[in-house]
């Protein structure tokens, strides 16, 4: 199920914190994050992130088109290297 | 036989159900738009009136996405998750399921009917077979 609107989006709040803070500071950074979970909001728009797949930081830049995604459906956890290649031998 | 929207002919059913042969429209829509219409939805499709169809149409124009453009939404909508390169945009380009399912077993709208993939021990065999 959807979540309430009436709750309005979710971010965890260390990542907004750093998002706020090189808004207000005009900065641009890539910020490494394990936060997936986190909505993309229209504040993130033009920044970089470094996001966690469970093994490597995976560079996210958010362009418009991804808001209301979340930052983990950016970057994939799972690396399949395909069927059937019987090395050596 | 009433032409609907171009190539849509609803045959001899009940218009409820006769509509539903439209792209885009099942039975609670079908439904919505007799309500509207105010048209009998027990009334067989061949029935219908000058009029009615176009009470019909009107409504589908007014407020349902139908056929063509319905189709082209969706396509746009899918080409958008592949553009944002976003996991659900990877798992249409693979053609396998999007929404989480198990692809152990079953998926099989997705990946088709079945194909044996097993390994292939011979290098030249492989190379054929392969990419």
């Amino acid at each position: 199920m959807a979540r309430s609107i009436k709750k309005g989006f979710f971010v965890d709040d260390s990542l907004m914190k750093k998002v706020d803070a090189m808004n207000s500071r005009n900065e641009k950074r890539v910020v490494k994050t394990w936060s997936r979970r986190s909505m993309i909001t229209p504040d993130f728009v033009g920044h970089t992130f470094s996001v966690h797949n469970g093994k490597t930081f995976f560079n996210v830049f958010v362009t418009e088109n991804m808001v209301g995604h979340r930052l983990g459906e950016f970057a994939p956890t799972r690396n399949f290297r395909g069927h059937g290649a019987i090395s050596g031998k | 036989m009433p032409r609907i929207l171009g190539v849509d002919i609803p045959n001899n059913k009940h218009v409820n159900v006769s509509l539903t042969y439209i792209y885009g429209i099942g039975p609670s829509v079908a439904n919505e738009i007799c309500r509207r219409a105010q048209i009998d939805p027990m009334l067989k499709a061949g029935d219908l009136s000058e009029s009615n169809i176009a009470a019909i149409l009107q409504i589908l124009q007014e407020s349902f996405l139908v056929e063509g453009d319905l189709r082209r939404q969706m396509a746009q909508n899918i080409r958008r998750l592949i553009a944002i390169g976003s996991y659900r945009g990877l798992r249409h380009r693979r053609n396998l399921p999007v929404r989480g399912q198990r692809t152990r077993t079953n998926a099989r709208t997705r990946k088709g009917s079945k194909k044996t993939i097993g390994a292939i021990r011979d290098k030249s065999a492989r190379k054929q077979a392969g990419k």
